[in-house]
């Protein structure tokens, strides 16, 4: 694949996440499993998004959780739902790629083979010792996606295991045994309309083998997947050298960050799993696309401050509005 | 329990064709039926505590607690006793033979064990017992710590040999209430903080264990016994929408939305969930009662009887208008 291919597929498959020219929070959720159009080409057609940066972000994974260890979680009641979401995942690997992937029943035991990354291993569910990691860990050195394991019990959902390194501005280890409520208590405008009350209340009725997507975004400098709590001394600086450096320059350094989310009921677990995956595109490719362009710019204005600040755009949105206003279809 | 799920009418929907590999009694009354798919397929995983909803004559259902292995397995495995005194399902049950097919529902739980429990306390009374043997095997799959007290008359105990090879000693049997009473009382005097308590069998067996359990000052939270009835909406009565700015009229049958009835119709409704949570198909109503079903709209909101989610709402009367 040529760079100009891939710059061109990246485009294409980008999840262009504003249907219209304001945004603010809601319960946006989907059902998942289907092809979405979008003016430069379409998305979502699978449940885990296997594209040309797999063997990158992997690596990029491989290399913060060496040194970052606290991005996986798992407490002790958990170690079950571990399992279903690695055993799930497979399965939902071996069924959208079955070229490269397959899960298999062998006696006692389940077989497994990714081609992609010249994988072929045997294990006993539940058997730590057939594994080469812990399950989790094991699974997202295989995927792109972020995972975060939620327990449903007291009539709540608690966020009690995960492997995150992809976070945009939290921390997994800091939210980790917190309710799903509390993890949300800090998002402005919500609690007043009840979104997330309506969101909780949706998740806790999930059927096993259900699953449901929705769209979340933000803004990040230089393209980092990496934008957690933990690293902040690392990138927080970069909004400050973008909004204080040239202007020319954000077309490239400014991306515009969409999450897909999936959320699916584990069926033998009971365990809601949330898969998160990010794809990053720079303004300048936002902006080849002319009405991705004027939508941005049309909904960074519209953007209320509280938002803005929760989102950790407040330096990065006006540079943003300015270049797409010189370089995007962008009419006053 | 066996039986307590029963829709009116409508069909299973994403439900499962399977047919019966083997049907045995177990004990007097109590028949084992085991389910496959006919093509020989792995079925879909489920909870510990799961049940499938079987789908016995046009628009009948009862439900069953799953007994067998639950992950991705080769078979269900549901035990039945046959009720004399109920409308037919359990009877149609024990008639099966093998070879014949059946609907049924995917599994969904209803009685899933608390994970961060530190001792589960499984209480079995009769057929009561089928998903406590789920919550047994996930136990001692995954090393939770458990006892078992499973309440019987003689020659009825379903699973019995089965679920004592599993416990040992982890297991005690009795056969009347008074006997349950001498040594359910005591244990729940004395367990480890943490403790949950999981109760299934007939309903004056569930109420005086939690009776029990609340003199033992148990908190609620940590008493729990099965309870279905957690599945899909009801079909509703069919009704009439008119559509006030046209004049048309879209009927409304018994198991279709409202929403899907004005798609049908080539209206448009922007819809996205067709859950009753994302709220993107509000649609604002002129006249008629609303039977809400949804979860967007405030209880306010409800009352004010002005909006409604066409995807799960439907109308009270037989006749809505609506704003379109």
């Amino acid at each position: 694949m040529t760079t100009t291919d891939s710059r061109a597929d990246r485009i294409a498959r980008f999840p262009f996440p504003f249907p219209r020219d304001q945004y603010r929070y809601s319960t946006n959720v989907e059902p998942a499993g289907h092809s979405t159009d979008t003016v430069a080409g379409s998305w979502g057609d699978t449940r885990i998004a296997i594209d040309a940066h797999y063997h990158r972000e992997r690596a990029e994974r491989e290399r913060i959780l060496a040194e970052d260890p606290s991005r996986h979680q798992c407490l002790p009641h958990m170690v079950p739902a571990a399992w279903d979401a690695m055993l799930t995942l497979m399965r939902t690997l071996a069924d959208e790629y079955p070229d490269t992937m397959t899960l298999a029943r062998r006696g006692v035991g389940w077989y497994w083979k990714n081609d992609l990354l010249g994988i072929e291993h045997t294990f006993v569910f539940g058997d730590l010792d057939t594994l080469p990691a812990q399950p989790l860990v094991y699974i997202c050195g295989q995927i792109q996606e972020d995972v975060v394991l939620l327990d449903q019990r007291e009539g709540e959902l608690w966020g009690d295991a995960g492997l995150v390194t992809f976070a945009a501005d939290w921390s997994f280890g800091f939210d980790v045994g917190m309710s799903f409520l509390e993890i949300h208590g800090p998002v402005p405008r919500i609690h007043s309309e009840n979104i997330i009350t309506r969101a909780h209340n949706f998740l806790m009725r999930l059927e096993p083998g259900q699953s449901y997507r929705r769209t979340n975004w933000t803004l990040t400098v230089d393209g980092k997947l990496d934008t957690s709590t933990e690293t902040y001394p690392e990138w927080g600086k970069d909004r400050r050298t973008l909004a204080d450096g040239p202007l020319d320059e954000v077309g490239d350094r400014l991306f515009l960050r969409t999450e897909v989310q999936h959320l699916i009921r584990l069926a033998h677990s009971g365990a809601v799993m949330f898969l998160i995956r990010t794809y990053l595109l720079p303004f300048r490719d936002v902006a080849s696309v002319p009405e991705w362009g004027e939508r941005l710019y049309r909904v960074l204005e519209d953007l209320p401050v509280d938002m803005a600040e929760y989102k950790g755009i407040s330096r990065t949105r006006e540079p943003g509005m300015r270049w797409l206003l010189t370089h995007g279809n962008v009419e006053l | 329990m066996t039986t307590a799920l029963e829709t009116v009418a409508g069909e299973i929907t994403g439900g499962l064709t399977l047919t019966v590999r083997e049907a045995r009694l177990l004990c007097p009354g109590i028949r084992h039926i085991v389910l496959a798919d006919p093509a020989g397929r792995p079925l879909p995983s489920f909870t510990p505590g799961s049940h499938i909803t079987v789908n016995w004559a046009e628009g009948r259902h009862n439900s069953y607690s799953l007994t067998g292995p639950s992950i991705e397995p080769d078979h269900y495995a549901i035990s039945v006793r046959l009720d004399e005194n109920g409308r037919g399902g359990s009877r149609w049950i024990h008639d099966l033979q093998p070879g014949q097919m059946i609907r049924a529902s995917r599994p969904r739980s209803a009685f899933a064990p608390v994970l961060t429990a530190r001792h589960h306390l499984l209480i079995a009374g009769g057929i009561g017992v089928t998903p406590i043997l789920s919550h047994v095997r996930a136990a001692l799959e995954w090393g939770r710590s458990f006892d078992v007290i499973y309440s019987f008359r003689e020659q009825c105990g379903a699973h019995a040999d089965e679920l004592a090879a599993l416990c040992g000693d982890r297991m005690i049997t009795v056969s009347t209430p008074g006997e349950l009473a001498d040594r359910l009382i005591p244990a729940l005097a004395d367990q480890p903080l943490g403790t949950h308590v999981y109760t299934c069998g007939p309903a004056p067996m569930i109420a005086a264990v939690a009776a029990w359990a609340r003199d033992c000052g148990w908190p609620p939270g940590r008493v729990h016994s099965e309870a279905f009835g957690a599945g899909p909406l009801a079909d509703g009565a069919p009704f009439a929408a008119k559509l006030g700015r046209s004049g048309m009229i879209v009927p409304v049958p018994s198991g279709t939305s409202l929403l899907e009835a004005l798609l049908d119709r080539g209206i448009k409704v922007p819809n996205l969930c067709r859950q009753g949570v994302c709220g993107e198909c509000r649609l604002s109503v002129r006249g008629g009662e609303i039977e809400h079903r949804d979860l967007f709209l405030t209880a306010e909101e409800k009352a004010a009887g002005e909006s409604m989610m066409p995807c799960v709402s439907r109308s009270a009367g037989d006749r809505l208008e609506l704003d379109l």
